[in-house]
């Protein structure tokens, strides 16, 4: 890798040990890819993916120490992801006990740390820090750090923003250095799809489950999909842009998807059109039957598959403001047409702090609260993770939580029939 | 016995047993459980991977197209070096990813005395000769020598 004077510099050690080794790091994970530069960071703001203090991450925190020790910090403010605690969702004494004295111990340990390295303010706590009301959104074109898949896809398809799917600690070093490795999603070659889908379904796909299909055939390859804006249109609207959330979130975490053009929709197929595709791409054609077949060969392990769920999880990735509001409407007008008055199953829906300060200013936010439903920031995938909550039969309407707890996937309007009619 | 030849992203010499999916290691879902609390075995907790599912990965020769998952993926595969938990080597029929390559380099650069060899770009056909429980060695040169 050919590097300026500057980085050389601090790879040499002239600016300290610690920071040699953070350069270091960022060479050799370059060179495992065949970077040849290294290219500044352009965006405001970073976005981490490590917002746990769980105990068994005692490696991670031994890390920052180091580095904060060393007297470095981020060159670039950041927001993270979800906190993993809130006394707001449903726990019983043992989950308590569980979360705080061991699981979690290290929570506040962890956020002392995050403040001194650069956090944006205490409330920069979400998987979507890219909501107007977290105020973490990219430009188009800008060169990110970033961490968490969900976010990183996000960026890079629907923003048009250029960023890798760099892991944790990774995320945070870039920012450190203020540079990060030229190769992947960073070139214009590898923004190129390697895939065409098509989709071709007789009705609008679930975003999560066309997210899983796609996520599970392509793996770690860009798509390029046609026939999706027949169902979501041309513009990037809130709607647009939730749809595109929850779908990108799948395709992320049931594959390994960065980013995704959708023909006639996403800022560069908007630009470059069939361009954007390589030649060779392969193909995949979505109908109906292949979005049933992809839902049916979910495993469920929970001890007894016909247990009534007692929780519901809704929002991973975090809900939108939208998205609250839609919840709010059609969990009211499902509740009213069977003739009851709070849902059946303890319903928590997740959003950013900043989209629930704003929500909570609502009308909606006493009727959903009449539901009785509620709102937490927190991350559902962390509270999940755990022996007590796998024996635990929770339902959920993200394919991310699915993929990587025991939490079993149904679709919005079967959640809404679950959660609103009886339960089962 | 058959030799195949990949590149090495961090280097190192040793002999294990070999442990293979087809499908993408998803590092978190199949870590995390394990090193949270504390299995001695580091037994795979993903539950879409049925290749793996339930079977120990400390100490084996684990083979794999590629990591998939959270971009927590590099982290946790950090950690579970640092704890001396992490599987013997990681062998790679694709190129690596982002994720396992960050893993790989953390632990190198940042964990003193754990060696895990991580050699990629081994080939289709290593994936498909390769099964559970046969012999694998990996050389300093990436060489990984599979024996039935």
């Amino acid at each position: 890798m050919l590097l300026t004077n500057e980085q050389k510099a601090i790879l040499d050690g002239e600016k300290g040990e610690t920071l040699a080794k953070v350069m270091k790091t960022l060479v050799m994970y370059g060179d495992a890819f065949e970077a040849e530069k290294l290219v500044p960071i352009t965006s405001q703001y970073n976005h981490l993916v490590t917002s746990f203090g769980l105990k068994v991450m005692s490696p991670v925190y031994d890390l920052m120490q180091t580095i904060l020790d060393a007297g470095v910090a981020s060159g670039q403010k950041f927001s993270v992801d979800p906190r993993p605690l809130d006394k707001n969702v449903p726990a019983n004494f043992l989950q308590n006990f569980v979360f705080n004295k061991f699981m979690y111990a290290k929570q506040d340990f962890y956020e002392q740390q995050l403040e001194k390295l650069g956090l944006m303010d205490k409330n920069a706590f979400s998987c979507t820090c890219y909501m107007d009301e977290v105020g973490n959104k990219p430009k188009k074109g800008d060169v990110l750090s970033w961490a968490e898949s969900s976010a990183v896809v996000y960026a890079n398809s629907v923003l048009g923003a250029r960023c890798n799917r760099n892991s944790g600690i990774i995320d945070i070093m870039g920012s450190i250095v203020g540079y990060v490795p030229y190769f992947g999603l960073l070139t214009d070659e590898g923004r190129r799809a390697t895939w065409i889908v098509r989709v071709k379904t007789t009705k609008k796909p679930e975003a999560q489950l066309l997210g899983s299909a796609i996520g599970m055939k392509v793996m770690e390859d860009v798509p390029y999909i046609y026939g999706l804006s027949d169902y979501i249109g041309t513009e990037l609207d809130d709607a647009t842009c939730a749809y595109l959330k929850d779908f990108g979130a799948a395709t992320a975490s049931n594959g390994a998807v960065g980013l995704y053009h959708i023909d006639g929709l996403t800022p560069e197929a908007k630009e470059q059109g069939e361009a954007l595709i390589a030649e060779g791409a392969k193909e995949y054609i979505i109908d109906d039957a292949e979005l049933a077949r992809v839902q049916a060969e979910y495993p469920v392990i929970w001890k007894n598959p016909d247990a009534k769920p007692k929780l519901c999880f809704i929002g991973c990735p975090h809900l939108s403001l939208e998205q609250l509001k839609t919840w709010t409407d059609n969990i009211e007008a499902a509740l009213k047409e069977s003739g009851a008055s709070k849902v059946a199953i303890p319903t928590v829906l997740t959003a950013a702090p900043g989209v629930l300060e704003v929500f909570n200013k609502t009308e909606y936010a006493a009727r959903l609260k009449a539901t009785g439903v509620i709102t937490s920031y927190i991350c559902p995938l962390m509270y999940m993770n755990n022996p007590l909550c796998k024996k635990m039969p929770v339902i959920t309407s993200s394919n991310k939580l699915r993929t990587y707890t025991s939490a079993r996937y149904y679709t919005d309007a079967q959640i809404l029939e679950a959660i609103t009619k009886g339960g089962k | 016995m058959k030799k195949f030849q990949g590149r090495v992203i961090t280097p190192g010499a040793v002999t294990a047993e070999a442990v293979v999916t087809t499908q993408g290691f998803n590092t978190l879902a199949s870590l995390q459980m394990a090193l949270q609390f504390g299995d001695k075995q580091v037994k795979c907790g993903d539950q879409n991977n049925a290749e793996l599912h339930g079977k120990p990965l400390i100490g084996k020769a684990l083979c794999l197209p590629q990591t998939i998952g959270s971009t927590t993926g590099g982290l946790v595969l950090y950690c579970a070096c640092a704890m001396q938990k992490n599987p013997a080597c990681m062998l790679f029929a694709n190129h690596i990813d982002s994720l396992a390559a960050a893993g790989a380099v953390l632990a190198d650069v940042w964990v003193d005395g754990v060696t895990m060899p991580v050699i990629d770009s081994l080939g289709d056909e290593f994936l498909s000769y390769v099964k559970d429980g046969m012999k694998i060695t990996v050389s300093e040169d990436g060489t990984v020598t599979v024996e039935d």
